[in-house]
């Protein structure tokens, strides 16, 4: 069994920057505009000056802006110095990562106010080089060397659970689909248009230029036509990958007995756990990701909840067979069954079990140090009835994020409770 | 001491040479590829090399239309896109490598389960060249 947090930690305040491509600024200035964001949400105020710790997510700024040692700096540009600093890589995982750093720094006692966060500037780099850059979270001497890229590891994952499971392939598409749908409600998100907009606005631009327009019955028919939807590593197309972004968000975290001074309506982290495992071809399963499994079941006995119990969940859809295999991970919906759930719109806004009502990453956006943090700010507004057109209705109780770092290696995944 | 013949650079090392290695766990009888000085199953350091024989069927493929440098430098693109596969050994483990001999014009075609033997590639030219493992169909 896993064991209890040895005292309560509370979420009282979150904030994001827009997901999306800035050339102007850095995953500094990004992560400032998080940290405003984030003091305006306390809704009792609070003093930077009270943060006793920094936990920071980031898998590469190394790479991507030539750039390590990262955390002291940024606390530095949000005024923290000389706050403990720590950065922390494990890949797309890392600010999933940071937020249990954090969690068990307040649960051990010895800090009572700390400030995670996770930011990620990824568009400085030619395509090519961020595609190097990613591959850096797989194993460069077993894994890169036979040619995988990270959608090909994914689109390997896939091939196997579409063959496992005799699914349909049309399910991937179905899942970009209902996360664009989200996503279009979401100012924050990156790409903030369901795919249809997307198919019309192809349409407009052609008849603008004077082109021949190109005709579509539907979504699904754009999706499926090579040329408007390209083939990135079969059976995966590029409307099934997260896209690269720049972005930064933060979340502020407070020993329970101190959530009152900060919000009347805090929100309870009550399960936390983290799994890891090898190499890809190494896993006991190629069609699930085992760490995931792991990494809720802690969470869940943490917690003491089941999958039921849980009203909605962030997953972590770097590509759209990632989300089909969380919602089987985390125990949604049984082994084999997540893509017909995913066909049937149970993982919509309206379904039994709403996924990534916040876009996800395929549609917020994927800048990876931040979108750990960045699930944690829709579990935050939609428990608070700020998500607007895509507020869910009833009474949310129990939320859940899943972020996973490179095909399944690390795995962290968070239950939050809202109590009144 | 750990012994040099199971360090992780020992499997590439091996492959210039046209094998195959992994370890063979002298406790437990676990078999793991690449090669470990501590198995994985028992913890145990009473690890030999061995040779594997190279026979398996394809466990999970993909072909690749956007390579990353090192492949892109190979000679791949769109136009001429590559398969790489995750094998499952006849030992029992498992091992990603480059599929080749198969037709990619229609990956539909391309089944798991096809039986495949170890071959190797040499990618890159001159200094630069550079062998590596690959699978064809047996």
């Amino acid at each position: 069994m896993a064991k209890k947090l040895s005292r309560g930690v509370a979420v009282v305040g979150v904030g994001m920057s827009k997901f999306g491509v800035f050339p102007e600024k850095t995953s500094r200035d990004l992560f400032v505009e998080a940290f405003q964001e984030l003091r305006q949400s306390v809704q009792k105020g609070f003093d930077p000056k009270d943060i006793e710790a920094f936990y920071m997510g980031n898998f590469s700024s190394d790479h991507f802006e030539n750039q390590a040692h990262l955390a002291p700096i940024v606390a530095s540009w949000v005024g923290i110095s000389p706050v403990e600093s720590t950065r922390i890589e494990d890949a797309c995982a890392s600010s999933g990562v940071a937020l249990r750093q954090g969690v068990l720094a307040i649960a051990s006692g010895n800090v009572d106010v700390v400030l995670v966060g996770g930011l990620e500037k990824m568009t400085d780099l030619p395509g090519a080089k961020v595609t190097d850059t990613l591959a850096l979270a797989a194993d460069s001497m077993f894994e890169i060397p036979a040619g995988f890229t990270f959608p090909g590891f994914y689109a390997a994952m896939a091939t196997a659970y579409l063959d496992k499971y005799n699914a349909d392939p049309d399910a991937l598409l179905r899942v970009g689909i209902k996360n664009h749908e989200n996503g279009a409600l979401n100012e924050k998100a990156q790409f903030n248009q369901s795919i249809k907009d997307v198919m019309l606005g192809k349409q407009r631009k052609a008849e603008q230029k004077g082109l021949p327009i190109p005709q579509w019955d539907d979504e699904m028919a754009f999706l499926k036509d090579p040329k408007a939807n390209l083939m990135i590593a079969w059976p995966l197309r590029l409307f099934d990958c997260s896209p690269v972004s720049d972005g930064a968000a933060a979340v502020l975290l407070v020993s329970e007995e101190l959530a009152e001074k900060f919000t009347d309506e805090p929100i309870f982290v009550v399960g936390s756990g983290q799994a890891s495992d090898g190499a890809l071809a190494e896993r006991a399963s190629l069609s699930d990701i085992p760490a995931a499994a792991k990494a809720s079941k802690r969470a869940y006995e943490m917690a003491g909840l089941t999958p039921d119990d849980i009203d909605f969940a962030e997953v972590h859809d770097c590509f759209t067979i990632a989300e089909i295999m969380a919602t089987e991970d985390l125990g949604f919906f049984p082994r084999g069954e997540g893509w017909k759930a995913a066909m049937q719109g149970q993982t919509a806004r309206d379904g039994s079990h709403p996924i990534n009502t916040s876009g996800g990453l395929k549609s917020k956006g994927h800048p990876v140090g931040a979108s750990g943090v960045g699930q944690v700010v829709e579990v935050w507004k939609q428990m608070h009835g700020l998500a607007g057109e895509r507020q869910l209705r009833g009474k949310l109780r129990h939320a859940l994020t899943h972020n996973v770092g490179g095909t399944g290696q690390t795995c962290v995944v968070h239950i939050f409770e809202k109590r009144n | 001491m750990t012994n040099q013949a199971l360090h992780a650079k020992a499997f590439n090392q091996a492959i210039a040479e046209d094998q195959l290695i992994g370890s063979h766990c002298l406790v437990c009888g676990n078999i793991s590829i690449p090669q470990r000085q501590i198995c994985s199953n028992c913890h145990s350091d009473q690890v030999e090399r061995i040779q594997m024989d190279g026979k398996g069927t394809l466990a999970a493929f993909t072909v690749i239309y956007v390579p990353p440098t090192s492949m892109a430098e190979a000679g791949y693109n769109a136009k001429n896109p590559y398969c790489v596969g995750i094998v499952a050994l006849g030992e029992g483990p498992r091992i990603s490598a480059q599929i080749i001999g198969l037709d990619l014009s229609d990956p539909e075609t391309i089944k798991i389960g096809l039986p495949l033997k170890q071959t190797f590639v040499v990618r890159g030219e001159g200094e630069f060249a550079k062998k590596f493992l690959a699978f064809e169909p047996a």
